[in-house]
Parts: C-alpha cells; sequence; structure tokens
C-alpha cells in the first residue's frame, strides 16, 4: 500500500477550497488545481483566513500554519498533479467533464496514485468508465463546508480494487475526518434521503397543507433537528434543488425525487433562497448565510 | 389567561402523564378540550365556548365535526402533541384547522398550549398532519436501504447525524421508539393516501406480526 504524501485537488470551487485545507491542515502536501486562476485565488485567500482563525481559536499554533501554508501550492496546469499520490476531483458535477479529467489524469500520474470523485449525484463507476484505471477510483463525498465536517460518505465503484478502497479510507481517516461506507447508489445516503424528503416538504406546502414556518417549527420542535427544511433549502437554493431532483429522478424514477411543480414556480418567479433574497422566507440581506 | 376545562375520554397520547396542560385546567371555562382515546367520538357542538380542543391520533378534525362542500369550520379545532411510538412526547403540538375555522378559536387554542409551554405548529385537517407525513416514508427508505446494503445501520445513523446535524438516527430512532407502531402510523397512511412511499416497510411488518404475537 502506498502512502499519501501528496494531494492533489481538482477544482477550487466551494467544495475543492474546503477539502484543500482539510488536507493541508492534516500535514499533507496540497496541490490545488483549476483552471481559473481567479477560483485559485481567493481558495488561497479562504485557506489563510481560515487557518488564522483556527490559530485565533487554539485549534492550531502558528507553526502548524506555517508549515500547512508552505506546503500547499496552486496550480492552472494539470502537469502540476504529477506528483500526486491521491487526487480528489470536486470539478463541475458534469459527468463528461469529471471523466475528461481522470483520462487526461491517468497520463499526468504515476501508477500508483488514487482518483477520488466528490460527487453528489453521479456514479463512481461512470465517472471512473474508460479513464484507464478503473480499479484505482473511489467515491468521497464530502459534506459542505468541508473544512469543518467531518462526515466522508465513501463507496467503491464496481471495478474498485480492495486495495485501492481500503487505502483511501486509511487516507480519509488520516485526514481527520470520519468516513462511511455507502453503495455506489444515487445521492448515497445524506442526498437519497435528503432530496425526496425535503421534496416532500415542498408537496406539502403545495397542498396547502401547513405554511413552511409551521413546517419548519414541527421539524425542528418536534424532532430536535438544528434547521428546519424550508430554511434548509433557501440556503441550498431552490435552482440547485431542481437539479438535484433531475439527476435523481432520472436515475431512480421515484416520484418523491421529481422536483414538484411549486419549485418549478419558484425557481422561474426567482425566488431561488437565500442567495437572491427570498424563497420560502424572506431576508431583507443579500450577506451570504454564516458570513 | 385564557380559562379552560378538560373532558377526559380516556388514556391520551399526548399527555400520558403529568404536564400543566392538565394541571391548569379548571372546572369551567371558555375552551373545553377533550383528551384521551375518546375524543372525536365524544365531542360535542357548543357555541358557547370560544374554542373547543379535540385531541387527534390517526383521525381527522372532520370525522367529529363533519364536513360539507369545503366550507367546515367552527369553533372546533384538532390537537395532537407529536410522538413517535413510545417516545415520550415532544413540545410541539400540530393544531388542526378546517377551511373556515374561528379565527378567535385558533388564537385562544394557542394561548392555552402556549401557556402550557408547548410550541403550537398550525395545519390543515389531513391525515397524517405535518410530521408523520414528512417522517414516514423517510423511515420506510431507511429500513429498505438497510435490507438492500447501502450500509449498516450504524452507518446510517450516523450519516445524518454527522452530515445533517439530527440528533438521532432513523434506525435508531425506531428501535428506541418501537418499529411495530411506526407500521401502525404508517400503514393508516398508506390505506388514506394509497401511495408506496408510506407502505410499511417489510422490517416494520415482521415487527409488527411479532407485536402481535406479544414479542419485541
Ligand atoms: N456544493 C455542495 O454543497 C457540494 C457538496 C458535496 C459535493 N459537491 C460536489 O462537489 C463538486 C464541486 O462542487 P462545488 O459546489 O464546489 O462547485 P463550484 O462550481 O463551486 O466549483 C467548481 C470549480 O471547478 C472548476 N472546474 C470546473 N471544471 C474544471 C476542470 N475540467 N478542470 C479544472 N477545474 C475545473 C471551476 O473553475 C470551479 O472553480 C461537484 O461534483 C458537486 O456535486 C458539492
Amino acid at each position: 500500500m502506498t502512502t499519501i504524501q501528496t494531494v492533489g485537488v481538482c477544482g477550487a470551487g466551494t467544495m475543492g477550497a474546503g477539502i484543500a485545507i482539510v488536507a493541508a491542515r492534516a500535514g499533507y502536501r496540497t496541490v490545488l488545481y483549476d483552471t481559473n486562476m481567479k477560483a485559485l485565488e481567493r481558495a488561497r485567500g479562504q485557506t489563510e483566513a481560515f487557518l488564522a482563525k483556527s490559530v485565533e481559536r487554539g485549534k492550531l499554533t502558528q507553526e502548524q500554519v506555517d508549515a500547512a501554508m508552505a506546503a500547499y501550492k496552486t496550480t492552472d496546469t494539470l502537469d502540476g498533479l504529477a506528483e500526486c499520490d491521491i487526487v480528489i476531483e470536486a470539478v463541475f458535477e458534469n459527468l463528461s467533464v469529471k471523466q475528461e479529467l481522470f483520462a487526461k489524469l491517468n497520463a499526468v500520474c504515476p501508477e500508483h496514485t488514487l482518483f477520488a470523485s466528490n460527487t453528489s449525484t453521479l456514479s463512481i463507476t461512470q465517472i471512473a468508465s474508460g479513464c484507464g484505471r478503473e480499479d484505482r477510483v473511489v467515491g468521497m463525498h464530502f459534506c459542505l463546508p468541508a473544512q469543518l465536517m467531518k462526515l466522508v460518505e465513501m463507496s467503491p465503484g464496481l471495478n474498485t480494487s480492495d486495495t485501492a478502497f481500503s487505502a483511501a479510507w486509511a487516507f480519509c481517516e488520516a485526514l481527520g475526518q470520519k468516513p462511511v461506507k455507502t453503495k455506489d447508489a444515487p445521492g448515497f445516503i445524506l442526498n437519497y434521503f435528503l432530496v425526496p424528503f425535503n421534496n416532500d416538504v415542498i408537496r406539502l406546502i403545495e397542498a396547502g397543507v401547513a405554511e413552511p414556518a409551521d413546517i419548519d417549527r414541527s421539524i425542528k420542535a418536534g424532532l430536535g433537528y438544528k434547521m428546519g427544511p424550508c430554511e434548509l433549502l433557501d440556503l441550498i437554493g431552490l435552482d440547485t434543488q431542481v437539479l438535484l431532483c433531475d439527476a435523481f429522478y432520472g436515475v431512480t424514477h421515484d416520484p418523491r425525487c421529481a422536483a414538484p411543480p411549486l419549485l418549478h414556480r419558484m425557481v422561474a418567479a426567482g425566488h431561488l433562497g437565500r442567495k437572491s433574497g427570498r424563497g420560502f422566507f424572506s431576508y431583507d440581506t443579500d450577506k451570504m448565510y454564516g458570513a | 389567561m385564557v380559562s379552560y376545562s378538560i373532558v377526559d375520554t380516556g388514556d391520551s397520547r399526548s399527555f400520558p402523564e403529568d404536564h400543566p396542560f392538565l394541571a391548569g385546567a379548571g372546572a369551567e371555562g371558555e375552551v373545553v378540550a377533550y383528551i384521551g382515546f375518546g375524543a372525536v367520538s365524544s365531542w360535542q357542538e357548543d357555541p358557547s365556548r370560544t374554542a373547543i380542543l379535540v385531541e387527534l391520533t390517526t383521525e381527522t378534525l372532520g370525522e367529529a365535526t363533519g364536513e360539507s362542500r369545503g366550507e367546515e369550520g367552527s369553533n372546533t379545532v384538532g390537537f395532537a402533541r407529536f410522538r413517535v411510538g413510545d417516545g415520550v412526547p415532544s413540545d410541539l403540538v400540530e393544531l388542526v384547522r378546517q377551511p373556515h375555522t374561528d379565527a378567535a378559536a385558533l388564537e385562544a387554542a394557542r394561548m392555552v398550549l402556549e401557556g402550557a409551554g408547548l410550541q403550537v405548529a398550525e395545519c390543515f385537517d389531513f391525515a397524517g398532519r405535518i410530521l408523520d407525513r414528512l417522517i414516514r416514508p423517510y423511515y420506510n427508505e431507511a429500513l429498505a436501504k438497510l435490507d438492500e446494503g447501502l450500509a449498516t445501520a450504524d452507518d446510517m445513523d450516523l450519516t445524518v447525524k454527522l452530515g445533517l446535524g439530527y440528533p438521532e438516527g432513523p434506525i435508531e430512532l425506531l428501535e428506541r421508539t418501537g418499529l411495530h407502531h411506526h407500521h401502525d402510523v404508517t400503514q393508516a397512511l398508506f390505506e388514506v393516501y394509497g401511495t408506496k412511499h408510506y407502505a410499511p416497510a417489510r422490517r416494520a411488518r415482521v415487527a409488527k406480526k411479532r407485536a402481535e404475537r406479544g414479542l419485541s
């Protein structure tokens, strides 16, 4: 089994930037790759700010942060990933984009390098298909925000070898994350339960059973959830919920996964949630949640 | 303060034990609350009250009051304190209204319930109200996915706790509160709505059969 020393992360967006923080914080040499220089600069800035906060909060020492930043590199060419022992991709949620990336990486990376995908809705087996190292591709689904959330849903594709899966699992634990094993099935565990549940909530509103505020109060006071489903949908973005629905309904044909008509109407009306100032609730500020 | 009296019609799922709501009742009042399993059948019309509360379980309010042309509604409201199986009742009360329920009745009911430290969520009169209607398909899915080997029970529970911040996972919650009770609630919803997501999952059916023979 290879010891992992250098970690590559593809895609410096919301997830990739967070995953790179996790890797750097755990002491790995970390290379973040994106074709967009602005995304890379933003990710570096976010990483510096996040690690500085960790020092303030007493979670890391300044020496640890200095070491992490010294081992943190960004690159806008794939060749920059040639030294990696594992590459985690968090590029756009698009099958052909991910397949092409892995096929190209296959030519750049050494034989032993593991490929991991952070996909939320696609099949690990399909992403691996045709890349040239199907036995060394695993699913590693981090949660948003990756630098704060411990959970990683890990799944082997049909062609993933046990050796590769165990190596990726051990790496995940070494990152300080908490892996759980799931099958390569649509939505793994989290989204498999969450996406249709949220659709049921939207259908209840559409059917006039209850108002969003009453539903959220029920869920929080009745079940002890921290956040109500309507608040959560506003945070996820109703347009994103449509994309999730389309992805899952396309694979499962489960009517609970189909986007409810009200969801489409809200998106058409520009009621996208927090980001547009209005979803199930109104927000009088355009500040990002938690900012 | 709104004064209220209680008509006790048998064991109550909402108030199985002492509670400020029970302690706060008087002999007479502006409001009357029917509690216990016989609440729906014991209900009587009484226009002199600001509100009449009727405890519901799997019934709907219309079974007490009758319904007419989508114009039903009076001073009678339904309520149920949310509770899963044998678990302790939560502080959440689903307050059930009809299309033309008196605003004053809703307001009085809310004051009485909130005055006893409960939280109120209003909903219209459909089987399963808000919470059972939302959680039962989720529990059935979790049980089905356990059968299909999506993940171990522990990993499924851990995933929703770490990933979604839920206080408890679906499998441990059903074990704690009695899987056979889940069967009964979701079976009742299945009969009303007919959609397969309410059909009791295989594991719930097994638990029900065993419960019928007195086994856990
Ligand atoms: N946002 C979430 O809540 C969340 C949670 C878990 C998993 N995911 C998954 O993570 C992945 C990324 O999601 P995100 O929200 O971070 O997206 P994002 O749009 O914020 O970031 C994607 C980044 O990838 C870059 N990119 C796209 N194609 C590329 C390519 N071929 N080569 C190099 N860089 C490329 C883009 O420039 C962008 O910076 C998706 O697969 C998504 O399903 C998202």
